[in-house]
């Protein structure tokens, strides 16, 4: 057995001895090839990471570069006292309240819709539901902002034809926020296109043996499709967190950069965006998007620790 | 006996086809309805885009650009309003004296007839309208966008945006499909995770280098940083690389061809489709995108893309609806086009990232 042992290790061993060369010359040519990637990574990831962390622990400010100083962690007190960064995470937080939920719900409810064999002409309906994906967010913005005016937009004639005076959407500081969703509810194609691929997926045994069970259509949909689609949802559920965290762009084109109205639009990527590009406080900004970083990485780590509890990966429980 | 129960099978099979066809109309009326509502800003955007400002104006104003019709009568144009008669018909007639209590019409359609007196108030009367959409809107808003200009930059920044992303996705991809590299799982892993890092941890720096370079007002920053792979499409490719069997390579690789003529005669002819779709995703991010042209050409009004454009161009004309919504329209004809042209290998390449997260 001993002897046997050691064999194996030789004849391992010579194994690899006699691949080295090739297996050498393969693998610089595979670095070759992902090396753009590695050569990006460095400049424009890993780099700018630490640049923009050394810089969080200084006041730089790009219209006065040579004053540059060190000034500790002054930057990150400041941070957590700033009235600003709280009125952000506040406005953050109500706009997630909503937006998050309905983009968890609605790709699941429009890709269910898409995959039931009632529907006729489903290829065509697909494509139509997915069209608006590809319209550029600034014209969509224009256009909502126009369907939403409160005097000539669709919504309140609408409801003026039944008696219901509409509210100003994107004037109130109330109303703005089921507006920004609304406006949202156009970028839904991709995620819906990767559920209705997945819900496709899933073996027709399973409804099936459900069928057999006396299974409604909706004990279906509950008890087989919604578990075999959990993937989609959970990274459907970490892109979305990522997007409203740097969500600002909408607001931006519709409010402008002040946070209108009142301070309801006050996103922190509109703050980050204006200490930065606006004062060219690149120290304070370089703190602010730290954190960002920081959130998002506790974030994630913790998603990815409920993983186990309920995303359900087809052939890799053991 | 038989005869009579064969019958009730075909009776209640016909009924459950029937149960069956029903449910299908009803459905598909149902995704009908909801497809036209997700859809209708887009119905609001070409009705709107199409009127005057009067006609969007007027608070009770039609869905579709209709205006008043008019009447021209000894050189002045009169209004055409809908007169009834005695027996309780209408007829369209341009009113030529108003009075308080009677008036007196003229049949446009036949001026030779005379004049006609009608007693009444002609205020009560319903003007008549007719559709007379206003198709100058978009070539006004085509020339104050200036839109072959916005045209021309965007379609600079998305080519070479789009040469350097194929070439670099590609190259990247292949490398992590067909070579065996040392610790390639952590860094595909780490490829991976780049697509969680908000850009905004990454953009001071960034900008700060291209400021340091003198790149800003210029493509270079929109344009070089796609020569260095990302990892949508890189994930992309190598998905679509890795379905491409082996066999194929080993069989060139016994006759010599080294890595790159693997690459270029053995992946490349037969990845058109999805190199294709990295294309026009690319084509249509760089058409959508805002943040870096916002922060790299603000101040060059001659180099700015079409998204910056279309929102200068709002702030400008933010009082005429009808030209915010023309300049909406040719902010997304094109992606639109395109995407219609490529529909099928763009969705397909949609669910290709999603597959196995």
């Amino acid at each position: 057995m001993f002897s046997e042992f050691k064999f194996k290790n030789l004849g391992l061993r010579t194994k690899r001895a006699k691949m080295g060369k090739s297996a050498k010359r393969e693998a610089l040519w595979g670095l070759a090839f992902i090396s753009p990637w590695i050569i990006g990574f460095f400049l424009w990831t890993f780099g700018p990471m630490v640049a923009s962390l050394i810089f969080s622990f200084t006041d730089f400010n790009l219209l006065h570069r040579d004053e540059m100083q060190w000034i500790g962690l002054q930057n990150f007190r400041h941070f957590f006292s700033d009235p600003l960064v709280w009125q952000a995470i506040k406005v953050s937080l109500i706009f997630a309240a909503i937006a998050l939920p309905i983009s968890v719900i609605q790709p699941i409810v429009m890709a269910a819709l898409l995959n039931d064999d009632r529907l006729w002409a489903r290829r065509m309906f697909t494509t139509l539901f997915y069209m608006p994906a590809v319209v550029p967010f600034v014209s969509a913005v224009y256009v909502w902002s126009g369907i939403m005016n409160t005097q000539t937009g669709w919504f309140n004639r609408g409801l003026a034809a039944i008696g219901i005076p509409g509210p100003d959407w994107l004037g109130s500081q109330a109303w703005i926020y089921p507006s920004l969703v609304m406006i949202g509810l156009w970028g839904v194609g991709n995620m819906m296109l990767m559920t209705l691929a997945t819900m496709q997926g899933v073996p027709t045994e399973l409804y099936d043996a459900a069928k057999v069970d006396g299974a409604s259509h909706f004990k279906q949909f509950y008890h087989v499709t919604l578990p075999m689609i959990t993937p989609v949802i959970f990274y459907n559920l970490v892109l979305t967190t990522i997007g409203i965290v740097q969500y600002f762009l909408v607001p931006f084109v519709l409010k402008g950069p002040n946070g209108d109205p009142g301070n309801a639009t006050w996103f922190y990527g509109m703050y980050l965006y204006k200490e930065a590009f606006s004062y060219s406080n690149m120290g304070y900004a370089s703190t602010m998007a730290w954190m960002l970083f920081l959130f998002v990485l506790v974030f994630t780590i913790i998603l990815f620790a409920t993983q186990k509890y309920w995303v359900y990966y087809a052939g890799m429980e053991d | 006996m038989d005869k009579k129960n064969d019958n009730k099978y075909a009776t209640s099979f016909m009924r459950k086809e029937m149960l069956a066809f029903l449910g299908k109309i009803s459905y598909s009326l149902i995704a009908l309805a909801i497809l036209v509502v997700f859809l209708s800003p887009l119905a609001y955007m070409v009705t709107t885009s199409l009127k005057t400002r009067d006609m969007i104006a007027q608070a009770d104003s039609p869905i579709l650009p209709m205006e008043a019709a008019v009447y021209e009568y000894e050189g002045k144009e009169v209004p055409i309003l809908k007169v009834p008669d005695e027996n309780g018909n209408t007829t369209s007639l341009a009113i030529i004296k108003k009075g308080r209590e009677e008036s007196i019409f003229i049949d446009p359609e036949n001026p030779e007839n005379g004049e006609i007196t009608w007693e009444g108030r002609w205020r009560v009367l319903e003007p008549v309208r007719e559709f007379s959409p206003q198709w100058d809107n978009y070539s006004y808003a085509w020339n104050q966008l200036n839109m072959p200009r916005l045209i021309r930059n965007t379609l600079i920044i998305a080519f070479f945006g789009m040469i350097g992303t194929l070439v670099s996705c590609t190259f990247v991809a292949y490398g992590f499909s067909r070579f065996r590299i040392p610790g390639k799982e952590a860094l595909f892993l780490l490829l991976i995770a780049t697509i969680m890092l908000p850009a905004f941890v990454t953009i001071v720096p960034t900008y700060i280098l291209f400021a340091k370079l003198g790149w800003t007002g210029t493509f270079l920053p929109l344009i070089v940083p796609h020569f260095f792979a990302n990892a949508y499409n890189v994930f992309l490719l190598r998905q679509f690389f890795m379905s491409i069997p082996k066999a194929l390579d080993e069989a060139a690789m016994i006759d010599g061809a080294g890595p790159m003529q693997r690459l270029i005669y053995i992946i490349l002819p037969q990845s058109v489709p999805v190199l294709v779709a990295v294309g026009v995703f690319h084509f249509i991010w760089a058409w959508n995108d805002f943040f870096g042209p916002l922060l790299y050409l603000s101040t060059k009004t001659e180099l700015l893309p079409i998204a910056i454009g279309i929102q200068r161009f709002n702030a400008q004309f933010s009082a005429r609806p009808h030209l915010v919504q023309a300049s909406a329209f040719w902010g997304m004809i094109l992606p639109l086009i395109l995407f219609f042209l490529a529909q099928k290998v763009f969705m397909k390449g949609i669910v290709f990232t999603g597959v196995e997260k």
